[in-house]
């Protein structure tokens, strides 16, 4: 065992913090910061400017363009980002659908499609919840009928993040109904532009507007759209959910947290001290540091045994959890912070020439909207509890 | 023992119970909530002619009722319909202190619901001590004049008064002072909160007020005042929490996922009854604090702060496994719970989180 970086590490990490320096934004880094939204335009200049540096990739393998990092390598450069308030790379494409087409996808769909989503050309959302199916996702109904050589679409997907700017969706549909649920699903690819789609904006409880309804009515999309084979779409669906969780434990995001508490800590007051020196408060960070320290060389050991291995299983559901978590106890705990001020929603403030009352520290005007928007993150990408479910029959074999 | 209301706190919990159902629609009470002054004037007089401030009241103050148990009913009643009218903030509390103070007068239009007086203790830094004011009360040889900045002071904006505490140079300890809302050197700075609703900023600048009471011993009427807006803030979550606790049951035996009810899973199921656990023990701490908020000062405080930490812990775990548990519907504008949870979460932050009230309660 050997838990040290390597210089080789070390330098890695200057190379990162040096880039980030010169790169990103202030602008964009101050509202990644504050938990606000980050534009269409600010994510497409992020991809654009980390896609120049060859970095957009960093998590494909080197055949596909990737650059190759090791797992530390790649957690140092979330740790990075996340710390200097980068927006995250949008991860429907480059994350989840980039490695299931490398892994299913013929040639001519690697070759057309991948380039497109580092050039900016695509943006993808993900089309697998219904209504009626969300953890019992294999059950959905959206159908596609082949006729000739175009699929005819025809149903509902929900829950889709951000599909508001979305120009492509990837959705699970279902091509044969006489057999068990998950071996009549295909995956199939349909540009948002074709007749007979209508998206419908969904409120999230925060006020905000980042997931939608997307409906299909008699959709034709040319069967050369369809990944793999036609009922195989559950075996990708799953290979895709196994890679979407993998970032999930989202640590340099919680250690970003960690660092904004520790800061604000010195700053608020309760009962006429720092809140620093309220031993209450102080016991509940120190809990959530001592979470994070675990979780770091959980993630890191489980990734490397990912690396190692056939690449990501059920481990990942773990991650998932204790990521998900434990991002969400930072959130909560900022909310603690700001005391008689958590109550005030004033995101306004980051508008230009805005001057009213400043109740919160500025860069915290929008946190309790943030607490509340990121009680998704347990219930997204499998809920918490169909994770455990995974957990017990895949690992524990129970 | 008894632990049955009486007859005339369930008639008046039943009344509310049917306004609410028939003329307090959830989606007015949001168009309201967000605007600008974060609540509806013509609700708040309808809710006042039927009683619901008198009921807060004491018979010599012009009410007809003033204790715990009076409190408790209506507030938990208001809780169930998510009220966002400041009863609370611009009745109960200020309308303690000044019937304590000899305001009859001005008690009276609170008990119709025709004055509206609000509350600034707390001042910068965030923090739920309202003990150390730094606002500064001045006499010149015709009136007091104070100085300072009030944080979250909550419906002050369209408020007929406001009432703020302050110190002053001649004696120690703290005053309070009643404000007229149109009084020179006031400036109102008022914001949305995020459970809907509305607070202001408020700045004094050599603003007239009228001093209440005697100078410099204001606390132990504020620390009274603070016991009545808790218990009411507490019997508002319970509200809240029975009527989330009731959603999540319809939702789970209506939803289907695998082929059956959620409520069908057994390690939903547990999770359910454990919510419902912590509501009856959250129940018991208000019913505990109603009874004692008559009681001397110390053991009134212990009873309140002890509600208050059981609200504030239970309430956060009520409304953050309800959201859980519904998935993604429960994280919508459209569905009902995100508001009732959003409000839950939001009393933790007033009159002390629950962190703040263990303490209090430890060094008690
Ligand atoms: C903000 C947000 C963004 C999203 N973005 C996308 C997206 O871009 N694309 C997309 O396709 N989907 C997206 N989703 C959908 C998400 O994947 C689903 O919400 C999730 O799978 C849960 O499904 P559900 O909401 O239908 O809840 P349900 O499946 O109805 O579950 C309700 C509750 O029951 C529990 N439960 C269900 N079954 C079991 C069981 N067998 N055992 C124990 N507990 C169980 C769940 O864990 C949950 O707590 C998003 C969701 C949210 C909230």
């Amino acid at each position: 065992m050997d838990l040290n970086f390597t210089e080789a590490d070390q330098a890695f990490r200057q190379e990162v913090i040096e880039f980030l320096s010169v790169e990103l934004p202030a602008d964009i880094s101050r509202r990644v910061h504050a938990d606000l939204p980050v534009s269409k335009e600010d994510t497409e200049f992020w991809h654009a400017v980390l896609h120049k540096r060859g970095w957009l990739t960093y998590n494909w393998p080197k055949s596909f363009g990737g650059v190759g990092w090791s797992p530390v390598q790649q957690s140092i450069f979330e740790e990075e980002c996340a710390t200097a308030g980068a927006p995250r790379i949008l991860p429907f494409g480059l994350k989840m659908l980039a490695p299931v087409l490398m892994a299913f996808g013929s040639k001519e769909q690697q070759e057309h499609w991948l380039p497109r989503m580092c050039d900016g050309t695509d943006w993808w959302c993900q089309g697998y919840s219904e209504p009626g199916s969300g953890s019992d996702l294999a059950s959905l109904k959206t159908t596609a009928v082949k006729q000739g050589d175009h699929y005819v679409i025809n149903g509902q997907k929900t829950w889709t993040t951000l599909g508001q700017y979305a120009n492509m969706i990837f959705c699970l549909v279902r091509t044969n109904s006489d057999t068990k649920p998950q071996a009549g699903i295909s995956f199939i690819l349909v540009d948002l532009a074709t007749p007979g789609i209508e998206m419908r904006p969904i409120r999230t409880l925060d006020g905000g507007q980042e997931v939608n309804e997307v409906f299909f009515t008699d959709v034709r999309v040319p069967a050369s759209n369809l990944v793999g084979e036609e009922n195989k779409g559950w075996t990708y669906a799953k290979y895709l959910l196994a890679h979407e969780r993998n970032g999930i434990a989202n640590v340099g995001i919680s250690g970003q947290k960690l660092a904004r508490l520790k800061r604000l800590s010195l700053t608020q007051k309760r009962n006429g001290k720092p809140l620093a020196d309220d031993p209450l408060f102080a016991a509940r960070l120190a809990r959530l540091e001592i979470e994070l320290r675990n979780l770091e060389t959980t993630n890191l050991r489980v990734l490397d045994g990912f690396s190692k291995g056939a690449g990501p299983g059920p481990e990942s559901s773990m991650l998932k959890i204790i990521g998900s978590e434990l991002e969400q106890n930072f959130d909560d705990l900022t909310r603690r912070a700001l005391g008689r001020h958590a109550q005030a929603h004033t995101p306004q403030v980051f508008e230009p020439g805005y001057n009213g009352p400043q109740v919160a520290p500025q860069d915290m005007a929008n946190q309790s909207a943030a607490y509340f928007n990121k009680r998704k993150v347990s219930i997204y990408g499998g809920s918490n509890e169909i994770q455990k479910n995974i957990i017990t029959k895949m690992i524990l074999g129970l | 023992m008894d632990f049955q209301p009486t007859e005339e706190r369930r008639m008046l919990a039943d009344m509310i119970g049917k306004f609410i159902q028939n003329d307090y629609p959830l989606k007015e009470r949001l168009t309201a909530g967000s605007s600008a002054l974060g609540y509806c004037p013509t609700a708040y007089s309808t809710m006042a002619q039927l009683g619901l401030i008198g009921a807060l009241f004491e018979e010599e103050v012009g009410g007809f009722g003033g204790s715990g148990f009076d409190i408790a009913t209506v507030f938990t009643e208001l809780g169930k319909g998510l009220v966002v009218e400041p009863l609370n903030d611009t009745a109960l509390t200020t309308g303690y202190i000044l019937a304590q103070t000899d305001q009859l007068d001005l008690v009276e239009q609170i008990v119709l619901g025709e004055k509206r007086v609000a509350l600034g203790l707390i001042e910068n830094g965030a923090d739920y001590d309202w003990s150390a004011p730094e606002t500064l009360a001045r006499k010149t040889d015709a009136e007091w004049q104070l100085n300072g900045v009030k944080t979250s002071v909550k419906f002050a904006h369209g408020a007929d008064a406001l009432i703020v505490s302050a110190q002053t140079q001649s004696a120690p300890g703290i005053s309070l002072f009643l404000i007229e809302a149109a009084a020179t050197g006031l400036a109102e700075h008022p914001f949305q909160t995020v459970d809907g609703g509305n607070a202001c900023e408020i700045t004094l600048h050599n603003t007239p007020a009228q001093l209440l009471g005697v100078e410099g011993a204001a606390y132990p009427l504020i620390d009274a005042a603070a016991a009545r807006a808790t218990l009411a803030l507490c019997a508002e979550a319970l509200g809240l929490m029975e009527r989330i606790k009731d959603m999540t049951i319809d939702y789970m035996r209506t939803r289907k996922q695998f082929g059956s009810e959620l409520g069908k899973f057994q390690a939903l199921q547990h999770r359910v009854a454990q919510m419902l656990l912590e509501i009856e023990q959250a129940k018991s701490a208000v019913i505990n604090a109603a009874n004692d908020l008559q009681a001397p000062a110390d053991e009134r405080n212990r009873a309140i702060s002890a509600a208050k930490y059981s609200i504030g812990r239970i309430g956060c775990a009520v409304a953050e496994e309800a959201i859980q548990l519904h998935g993604g519907i429960g994280m919508t504008w459209e569905y009902d719970l995100g508001h009732f949870a959003k409000r839950l979460v939001m009393i933790d932050h007033e009159w002390g989180d629950q962190d703040f009230h263990l303490m209090r309660f430890a060094e008690s």
